[in-house]
């Protein structure tokens, strides 16, 4: 209880300090100081709090309860203050503000919410999101503070407001972790809402129009789902008679089919799957870590996580069914998009949408097989795509170029980040790192059920094979002696490096993971056997053998030049040309734009999750 | 058997088979050919040839890429000769073409690149039905351990002729046939230069070369699990798929990768999906 309370409540004062103390370097030695207590925090729940059953808190004041109400009305009144210079036809905006605290704050003043029990809960799918919310997070956040003065220094005509961005992740801390410790859904929608809010804050940050465009973007999209949130607890209150998630869950499904559906209708809104995809690309005008923040172990993580409480209403149902399918087809959709993506975070943003369709499509279908699969690539997928985002940060601001065509040959001019950013790629797509696991977890689950559901993720896996292959050819290609490019990078290598042990350790770890995390949650699974683990250690240690190769000098090699149709000068990059004068060549990697690129694919993408979710409401009573 | 025996049993006699079912591959191909074609033990004596040839390299790091794609090659097959999870098997299968690709990149070579772009093609078109070809087998027999499914004594040719032939189609892929060796060909015709393999000489050549013979192997023991109710039929169902291969190889020439992919899929949905779905509504409905 007191851990919990801790996570929630301390990261308030950093949020406050950092918007008061305007030097820069009391201002770093805050953020190391209170990231380091949440990462503590975090670790110290999850040491005291393991254990099979969920535990409940009730608190039982009124005071709590209206402090939220009070919250709510505060949020809403920000809210309006950020639309207040928006044209006059985009008035819509503030109205969806206006509609959904309207009926909700009416609810809860004029009594017709139900009261709450039990206000906390805490069980193990909690503590893991807490530690991902905690570790990764916080890593993140010592990141930022190396990239804003970088930021800053490359950018000088954006105004120097970093403690206002650094605030931002800290309320993010405070909100996330209100929404994986509340148990009321009043509760999680005034943090939810924070989390839109913050959102809002760092994608606007540059302030430049593009900035500005995104972060409003952001904001109505994501209002979408605040309001079928604030519609699922009209409902909830009106009909189910409670707002507690434990009560909802365990409920008649027939009863609480509707507003499940409206959450993870919200849910999925979050976690950016089509056809909402579009907010979660906008959101690269941000400093990296914001990205990194949103993509990895916040924002549309909580997504999923609120999908994954409801998953146990949608199994065996006809909704469930079409849900499965929608995530599913983000997934394909947004594996087969990140194929044409020449920009380094564009191609990450869509393996973000498609990864949490997976995450959705486990959700749906709901066996505790699939549930375990999902919560496994919850946590693989957070490392893996926060070191890859910072990766990518990283070389942005060393060789000004996000673009993957200009990384050709980085491991020539960035050895050791380079080698960090292979292991991120590896940990997002290779056997046998943590998202290969949980993908052979997700076939052995959905093999069991019908014959729809395996090609959905066969095909999105082959995808995204092909994509991260190529990027990291792009990566290895040795071009020869350069000038070397990592100086200047200080305190990132911390979380660089953590995060790069993280994403290794995490696969050797998975066992543990599974026993005593998640086997009490959803039983036993065939992951766990010691065939299957036998045979991800064999494979780790082969991997982990690779990186000695290149200490061993090999005897007997004779050097010689790649062959370049026989007329090689003495550069090996130019090439003699039919008219007698040398030439560069160059080579470009396939982006097959003929198939999968976003003219092509996007909208009948969006107009087939449209037809996915109107479809899921209408099944809702079958 | 013992698990044991049949691993060691693969990584010293899959070489020896495979480079055996090599050399009569190219007999068979010289009489379509109206040629004599070389002795049954020419692989060898080529594997030997290039074993013994100077290393030469356009940077230190390729060869070593390479030996780590063989090894992921004999994990991956030893992995299935000894009963386990078939999923991983392919997987690793996966994990030691990566390293094929990686490889080819690292060379840094404009010809290697263009073979290692053409590899990732090939992936993505016969991957699905590998996958697929595990599914189908585990909504027979209940399982994805190779030794469970060899000893279910189901006749999976009869429940999954879709899934067996999409699996042949993608073969050819995996075996380097035309019409679909894009990345590289073991025919001169072919091509001018040697596309992935522009890079590699002597010994790495020589490794490409034994990872071939483990891969067909494996490969061909895929297609062994159809018929494991009887292994007579079995081993000939598997040598006349190889036969087939051949064939098809002499009688094509080579497709662009578009027809590649799209008939790779269409072949993956038409007869390994609809072998599915079909098999799901006999099983469950009917």
């Amino acid at each position: 209880m007191s851990w919990m309370l801790f996570l929630i409540l301390f990261p308030l004062l950093p949020a406050v300090l950092l918007l008061i103390v305007k030097s820069v370097s009391i201002q770093k030695w805050i953020v190391i100081f209170a990231s380091t207590l949440i990462c503590a925090g975090a670790i110290g729940l999850a040491v005291t709090g393991i254990q099979g059953q969920p535990r409940y808190f009730g608190n039982g004041s009124s005071l709590v309860e209206n402090l939220v109400v009070a919250g709510d009305i505060m949020l809403a009144l920000i809210f309006l203050y950020a639309c207040r210079r928006l044209p006059l036809k985009r008035c819509w905006i503030p109205l969806m503000v206006l509609a959904q605290y309207g009926v909700v704050v009416w609810y809860e003043l004029s009594g017709r919410v139900p009261g709450v029990a039990d206000y906390l809960f805490i069980d193990n799918l909690t503590i893991i999101m807490a530690l991902i919310i905690g570790i990764v997070g916080s890593l993140i956040t010592v990141y930022s503070i190396g990239y804003m003065q970088r930021y800053h220094e490359a950018h000088p005509h954006i105004p120097d407001r970093r403690g206002e961005f650094l605030s931002a992740i800290f309320l993010f801390f405070f909100a996330m972790y209100g929404i994986v410790f509340s148990n009321s859904i009043t509760w999680i929608y005034y943090f939810w809402e924070i989390t839109t809010l913050c959102s809002f804050i760092m994608i606007r940050y540059p302030r430049t129009e593009e900035a500005v465009r995104n972060a409003f973007l952001a904001l109505w999209m994501l209002l979408v789902g605040g309001l079928a949130f604030a519609a699922a607890i009209v409902y909830a209150a009106g009909y189910c008679r409670t707002v507690e998630l434990s009560r909802l869950v365990a409920m008649n499904k027939s009863v609480v089919m509707l507003p499940a559906l409206l959450i993870c209708f919200a849910g999925m809104n979050k976690a950016a799957q089509f056809p909402f995809a579009k907010w979660l690309l906008g959101a690269m005008a941000a400093p990296t870590p914001c990205s990194a923040l949103l993509h990895s172990s916040t924002m549309v993580k909580a997504g999923v996580y609120i999908v994954l409480r409801f998953a146990p209403v949608l199994h065996n149902t006809a909704a469930g069914l079409v849900l499965a399918v929608s995530g599913g087809l983000s997934f394909v959709a947004g594996s087969a998009l990140a194929i044409s993506q020449r920009d380094g975070k564009r191609a990450l943003a869509y393996s973000t949408i498609g990864n949490l369709g997976l995450i959705i499509l486990c959700a749906g279908i709901g066996t505790h097989q699939a549930l375990w699969s999902a919560v496994l690539l919850i946590i693989f997928h957070a490392l893996a795509k926060a070191l890859m985002f910072l990766c990518v940060g990283t070389v942005e601001q060393q060789t000004g170029s996000r673009y993957i065509e200009d990384m050709h040959g980085l491991i020539s001019r960035m050895p050791i980040l380079t080698i960090v950013m292979l292991i991120g790629i590896a940990g997002m797509f290779l056997a046998p790192f943590g998202m290969l696991i949980s993908k052979w977890a997700v076939l052995e689950a959905l093999a069991k059920r019908n014959p729809i559901f395996p090609p959905i993720v066969i095909f999105g896996g082959s995808l995204m094979l092909f994509f991260w292959t190529k990027w990291m050819g792009k990566l290895i290609a040795v071009t020869g002696r350069q000038p070397g490019r990592d100086k200047g990078i200080g305190i990132e290598w911390t979380a660089l490096c953590g995060l790069a042990l993280l994403t290794i350790l995490g696969c050797a770890l998975y066992p543990l993971v599974g026993h005593y995390l998640l086997e009490p949650l959803y039983g036993y699974d065939p992951m766990l056997s010691h065939r299957a683990i036998m045979m991800v250690a064999i494979m780790l240690g082969l991997m982990l053998m690779l990186p000695m190769g290149f200490f061993i000098h090999w005897k007997n090699l004779v050097h010689v030049a790649p062959y370049l149709s026989g007329a090689n000068v003495a550069d090996p990059h130019q090439f003699m040309g039919s008219l007698g004068s040398a030439r560069a060549w160059s080579f470009r990697n396939y982006y097959l734009d003929k198939y999968f690129s976003e003219k092509k694919l996007f909208r009948g993408t969006l107009a087939g999750s449209m037809a996915l979710m109107a479809l899921m409401f209408l099944v809702a009573n079958l | 058997m013992n698990p044991i025996f049949m691993i060691i049993g693969y990584i010293l006699l899959a070489p020896i088979g495979g480079g055996l079912l090599m050399g009569l591959d190219r007999i068979i191909t010289a009489r379509m050919q109206s040629r004599v074609g070389p002795p049954v033990l020419q692989p060898f004596f080529d594997v030997f040839k290039l074993l013994g040839k100077q290393n030469l390299t356009v940077n230190r790091f390729h060869s070593y890429y390479l030996f780590f794609f063989l090894i992921f090659m004999m994990v991956s097959g030893a992995m299935f000769f000894a009963g386990d999870d078939l999923l991983m098997v392919i997987f690793a299968l996966i994990v030691a073409d990566v390293f094929l690709v990686l490889s080819a990149y690292s060379t840094n070579s404009p010809f290697s690149s263009i073979g290692a772009e053409r590899e990732l093609l090939q992936m993505l078109s016969s991957e699905p039905m590998m996958l697929l070809t595990a599914v189908g087998f585990y909504m027979v027999t209940g399982s994805f351990n190779v030794s469970a499914i060899a000893s279910s004594g189901r006749r999976l040719i009869f429940y999954l002729p879709g899934i067996f032939i999409g699996l042949t189609f993608v073969l050819t892929i995996k075996f380097q046939k035309s019409p679909f060796d894009l990345a590289v060909s073991h025919h001169a015709h072919q091509e001018l230069v040697k596309g992935i393999s522009t890079e590699f000489a002597g010994p790495s050549l020589a490794l490409i070369e034994i990872e071939h013979w483990y891969e067909t192997i494996l490969l061909l023991g895929m297609i062994w699990l159809f018929f494991a109710f009887n292994p007579a039929l079995a081993t000939a169902g598997a040598l006349l798929v190889y036969f087939l291969e051949v064939f098809i190889d002499n009688a094509n020439s080579r497709v662009k990768w578009e027809l590649m992919l799209k008939s790779a899929w269409l072949v993956t949905l038409l007869f390994g999906l609809g072998n599915l779905l079909v098999l799901y509504f006999v099983l469950h409905i009917g």
